[in-house]
Parts: C-alpha cells; sequence; structure tokens
C-alpha cells in the first residue's frame, strides 16, 4: 500500500461520511421549513422515505427477484421446476441438503443446552462477570478468524512426527493415530458444526443469564422451603420462568446457523462433503455462474425460515396489544 | 399494627436488591448463593470455559513463535521449544513482497468500510423510527411488522438482483464520475457501503423503534405545544435520550460488518482497492493453508478490534442484545 492510496482511502471514507451527513442535513432542513399545508405529510414522508426505499429496493425487490429467477435457467428462461428437481435428486446437492438439516438440528440444540447449564451454575457466583466475557468472547470474532481458530486445532501432522493441531495430539497421548478430520467425512461436519456452537453458546449464556436474573428470588426461596433439590427448583421454577428467553435464544441461534456460511467457506470451502445451503447458493451463484440454482438454494433458505418468521410476528403483534 | 411504607432515598442498584428481597450487607444474597451453586457446579463451569478459551489461546501463542516452530511443534510445548518473534507480524502487515499478505492495506479498507455504514445504518434507523412511533398514520403498524419480518429474511435471497442492479445503474455512473474528475476511483467502496447499510436497517429500526416509542409520551407533547415541529423533537429530545441505544446498536453494526465475509465477497469486487480483512483471511487459509505463521497472525489481527470494542464496551453490546431479543 502506497501513501496515495491511503489517502484515497481516507478521501473516500471522509467524503462519503460528508455527502451522507449533507443529504441528512437537508432533509432536515425541508423538515423544518416544510410548508403548514400537508405539513404532517411531508414530514412523515422525509422521515421515512429513505429507509423504507432503501429496503423496497435494496431487499424487497430483490429477493422478490430471486423467488422468480429460481424458476429460470442460466439464460434467463422459464424452466418450470428443474432447479429443484436438481437440488433434491443429484447427490450433492442431496448431501448439502442433509448437511444442512444436520446443522439446524444440533447448533441451537447443544448451544442452548451448554448456555443454559453455564449461565445456571455461574449464576451469582464469585467472578461471574469473568466466566460470562470469556465464553461471550468468540461472539465478537468473525467467523473467518473462528474459522482459522479451529482450523489449527485441527490440523494435522502424519503419525509419528510432532502434532500441531491440539485435537490429534490428544490422540496421540491416547495412542490413537492421528486423523486428516477435516477431510474426513462424516466427521468433518460435525468438527465444523463444533466451531458454530463455540461462537454462539456465549449468546445463550448472555441472554439466559439476565432472564435468570428476572426470576424472583422469593419463588426460588419458595421452593426451597417446600423441600425442593436443586434440579427440581430447576425445572419447575426456573425453566418456566425463562421459556420467553429460551424461545428467542432457539430461533435467534437457528436462524443464524441457516444462513452458516463463512464457517464452510474458510475452513473445507464446502469440499469433502461438508456444503451447506448458504455455501453451495453462493458457489452456484457467483462461482459456477448459474443464478438459477443460486436462486433456488436462496429461495429453500426462505422457506425454511418461514416458520420463524412467521411466528416471531405473532409474537410481536400479541405483545403490540397489551401495550 | 399496621405499617406505612416510606421511600427511602438509596441508589438504583440497592433499591433493587431490596425489592428483591436480599440486603445491603448481603447475608440473604451469600445464603441463596451458596445454597445455588454447588461444588460440581463450579467445576464444570470452569471446564467449559477454559474448553471455550484455549483455541484462541494457542493461535495467540502461536502467533508470536517463529515458522520453524509453529510448522514442527505444537504450542503447548513453547517451554521446550522456546523462542519468540514479531516477525509474523510485520511480514503480514508490512511486507510488499507479491506473495505476502500486505494486511496493512485490507485493514484500512475494514475500516473505510466499516465505520461509514455504521453511522448510515444508525441515522436512517433512528428517522424511520422515530416516524413510526411518534408521528400517526395509517398502516404504521403493518410497516413496522414488515420492517421487523424482513430482518430474518437471509439476505442470500437479495444478493444476486442487488448485484446485477449495482452493474447497470451504479457502475456507469461512477466511471463518468471517474472520467470527469480522474481523482475519484471507479472501484469504490460505495457498493458494500449501500448493500451493508441496507442489511442492516431492519435490525437497527426494529432496536431503536422499541426504544423511542417508549420514551415518555409527556416531554414529546410538551415540546409540541411549544410549537416544535418534528425535525427539532427528533433533534433535540429524542435524539439524546436515545444515546444508550444508538451506542449499542451502532457497536452491533460495527461487529457485523467488520466480520463479514458475505457482503464483502460479492460486493468489493475482491482487490487490494476494497476488499476487508476477512476476505483476505478467507483467501489466505485457501490458497496458503499451511503457512500457519501468517495465518496465526493474520487472523489475530483481523480480531484485535472486535475484541477491543467488545471488552470495552461489553456493557452496551449486551444491552442492545437484550432490548433486541427479549422484545421480539
Amino acid at each position: 500500500m502506497t501513501t496515495a492510496d491511503l489517502i484515497g482511502k481516507i478521501v473516500q471514507l471522509v467524503a462519503g461520511i460528508a455527502v451522507f451527513v449533507a443529504v441528512i442535513g437537508l432533509i432536515l432542513f425541508f423538515i423544518d421549513k416544510a410548508p403548514k399545508r400537508g405539513r404532517d405529510v411531508l414530514q412523515l414522508l422525509l422521515f421515512l422515505l429513505p429507509a423504507v426505499i432503501l429496503l423496497a429496493v435494496g431487499l424487497v425487490y430483490p429477493a422478490i427477484l430471486t423467488a422468480v429467477a429460481a424458476f429460470a435457467n442460466r439464460a434467463g428462461e422459464f424452466v418450470g421446476f428443474d432447479n429443484f428437481v436438481w437440488m433434491f435428486t443429484q447427490p450433492e446437492a442431496l448431501i448439502t441438503l442433509r448437511n444442512t438439516v444436520i446443522w439446524v438440528l444440533l447448533v441451537p440444540t447443544i448451544s442452548t443446552i451448554i448456555g443454559l447449564a453455564y449461565a445456571n451454575f455461574i449464576d451469582r457466583s464469585r467472578g461471574e462477570r469473568i466466566y460470562k466475557s470469556l465464553i461471550f468472547m468468540p461472539f465478537a470474532i468473525s467467523f473467518v478468524g473462528a474459522g482459522i481458530i479451529w482450523k489449527f486445532v485441527y490440523e494435522f501432522r502424519p503419525a509419528g512426527r510432532d502434532q500441531i493441531g491440539l485435537l490429534n495430539q490428544i490422540l496421540v497421548w491416547l495412542g490413537q493415530e492421528p486423523v486428516l478430520w477435516l477431510q474426513s467425512p462424516p466427521a468433518n461436519t460435525l468438527l465444523l458444526i463444533v466451531v458454530m456452537i463455540w461462537v454462539q453458546t456465549g449468546f445463550a449464556v448472555v441472554v439466559l443469564s439476565a432472564a435468570i436474573k428476572g426470576i424472583p428470588a422469593e419463588q426460588l426461596e419458595a421452593a426451597e422451603l417446600d423441600g425442593t433439590n436443586g434440579w427440581q427448583r430447576f425445572t419447575n421454577v426456573t425453566l418456566p420462568g425463562i421459556r420467553g428467553a429460551l424461545v428467542v435464544v432457539v430461533t435467534t441461534i437457528s436462524i443464524a446457523t441457516l444462513k452458516v456460511f463463512d464457517i464452510v467457506r474458510t475452513m473445507t470451502g464446502g469440499n469433502f462433503e461438508t456444503s451447506v445451503v448458504a455455501n453451495e447458493m453462493y458457489t452456484q451463484a457467483f462461482r459456477a455462474l448459474e443464478p438459477g440454482r443460486g436462486s433456488a438454494l436462496a429461495l429453500v433458505l426462505f422457506v425454511l425460515v418461514l416458520p420463524i418468521v412467521v411466528y416471531n410476528v405473532r409474537v410481536l403483534r400479541q405483545q403490540k396489544e397489551i401495550r | 399494627m399496621t405499617y406505612t411504607p416510606i421511600e427511602i432515598p438509596v441508589d438504583s442498584t440497592t433499591k433493587a436488591e431490596l425489592r428483591r428481597g436480599y440486603n445491603a450487607d448481603g447475608t440473604k444474597a451469600t445464603r441463596v448463593k451458596k445454597r445455588l451453586t454447588s461444588r460440581t457446579a463450579t467445576v464444570v463451569s470452569l471446564v467449559i470455559a477454559i474448553i471455550w478459551v484455549i483455541p484462541t489461546f494457542g493461535l495467540l501463542i502461536s502467533s508470536f513463535r517463529p515458522e520453524e516452530l509453529i510448522k514442527t511443534t505444537g504450542w503447548w510445548t513453547v517451554f521446550e521449544n522456546w523462542g519468540w518473534t514479531l516477525d509474523n507480524y510485520s511480514e503480514v502487515l508490512f511486507s510488499s513482497s507479491s506473495s505476502a499478505p500486505q494486511l496493512g492495506s485490507y485493514f484500512v479498507n475494514s475500516i473505510a468500510i466499516t465505520v461509514p455504514v455504521v453511522v448510515f445504518a444508525t441515522v436512517l434507523a433512528a428517522m424511520a423510527a422515530y416516524a413510526l412511533a411518534w408521528i400517526p398514520f395509517k398502516g404504521a403498524s403493518i410497516l413496522f411488522i414488515a420492517i421487523f419480518a424482513l430482518q430474518i429474511v437471509p439476505l442470500q435471497m437479495a444478493l444476486i438482483p442487488l448485484l446485477q442492479m449495482f452493474t447497470t445503474w451504479l457502475l456507469p455512473i461512477q466511471r463518468a464520475i471517474h472520467d470527469v474528475i480522474p481523482i475519484i476511483p471507479d472501484q469504490s467502496y460505495i457498493q458494500v457501503w449501500i448493500a451493508h447499510t441496507i442489511f442492516g436497517l431492519p435490525l437497527a429500526i426494529f432496536l431503536l423503534h422499541n426504544f423511542i416509542s417508549d420514551i415518555p409520551n409527556e416531554l414529546v407533547e410538551a415540546a409540541r405545544v411549544d410549537g416544535a415541529n418534528h425535525g427539532q423533537i427528533f433533534l433535540r429530545i429524542i435524539l439524546p435520550l436515545s444515546v444508550p441505544i444508538l451506542a449499542s446498536f451502532a457497536i452491533f453494526q460495527f461487529l457485523w460488518v467488520w466480520n463479514d465475509l458475505l457482503v464483502a465477497l460479492v460486493f468489493s469486487g475482491g482487490t487490494a482497492d476494497v476488499a476487508p480483512l476477512t476476505q483476505r483471511l478467507a483467501e489466505l487459509t485457501g490458497n496458503r493453508g499451511q503457512e500457519w505463521q501468517r495465518l496465526t497472525a493474520a487472523a489475530f489481527i483481523s480480531l484485535i478490534i472486535p475484541l477491543i470494542v467488545f471488552f470495552s464496551l461489553q456493557r452496551y453490546f449486551v444491552r442492545g442484545l437484550l432490548a433486541g431479543s427479549t422484545k421480539g
């Protein structure tokens, strides 16, 4: 990087923000100077339209185009359900779908269980904040970074040489042969899932821990006076008390897992039977230049997420009515 | 005998403690604590915490070891195979040889992508959230719910057409401007900025709306009676009161954009002019997956900024997270 490059980039950064601030300033100026007649409507539009136009043009309209493109081939001709037939008959595509199902079953369940246990164990213990920070830290790291961190853990050296990956070293200590982990299905998919669990558990801990703190101490004490043991208190008082938070955690992690892309991309590139829908979507659309297939895969992702969207919208509407 | 409840002048934490049934000297609190945390629980949580930290720790140690040692010995043998160096960092950051990662350039790109996007998304979302919450109009709640639902739509749905739109509409304009004023490069951050801003808006509007609509009605009403219009109310009352949630969202958006790979891959063109760190890292793992002296140092460089942001602003971050998830 030359100094000229650096200056060019800084100029772009500053200019970008300056233009944006100028535009917003102009909008606020018009809001201020709006004529008395129809003033509310004009103000409303000026406040709302920038975001709504961006969303409509950049998210809603493209999503509709994608849904249509899922039924076209690479020349853009209508081909009916061909792309879906491909997806549900080709062995590689089927493996992709199978892997996505495995991911979305395992990651939310295991992250939530570990997160719940951990949040419950550290609740009101000494050093609670440090405990929480440590497990929450991976959440701030990029999936790419996490991928590299774990690729190093899974690194392989032939038997007889010193291992540099921790996992194989543990095997060697136990008297086993080292394994080329990332290239041996089906173990490799599970090892990628471990990375996602590692990232998401911290999120579960933070949300569930806050929910656990929201349970009134009186309830726990009353249960204690009734002679319950710790497990009974947990299942009868704590669990019902944090049901809402549990649903949030499971659905949020499920959505994140369905969209997972970076981990697979960095660690195996989707090879060795590890691909998932989001990764295959990218490969088909931008590498294999099959936008129809890519769109079809994106549409499948959308359909998988749809029940969660509907459920969340219903919860939201109920909350709005209560208010 | 009847008690008259009195208001004791104490700070908010103590008040919360009093309400939850334990007193300031902590006797009841410690009693509850003792019964709830057993020895096994402590051991289990300690083990989990250690397992969670070890991979990152191993990477950090390795990034300071010389190439021969990283490639031949495990980092846990660092005491037997002693040796430390900063060469890995200086090589990945500053070396100008064509095979070197040249991360300096990508690091600047990451900053130049992330900072403006945070500003754009936060400001636009705050305005929209204000309109949805405080300017009554027909269909406000339906529009809000629609935006909320968009938050969950996979962004994969939008990638291909959005890229096509950029190529047909935005790129010619950029080229034209470049031809007239050559200082402005035709390869610029604009595409990535716009894409990230759009993808960040739904969550932003949802988070900010939840907070802004809870601002007491009296404050807004009083300003309106004094003759303030919506622009003034927004700037003088809503924005200053919303600083905590604005900070929370800004941190969210910062981490999400800094850590993103997919949007960068699709919209940045992949050159050192625009592409962020994550993209370069992904390339390095692909092409030079065995160059651990570079990968470890490079990975740590990409982690350092998010980790600083995370540890210094964790409180705001957690607040935003909880605001987003407990209400939704």
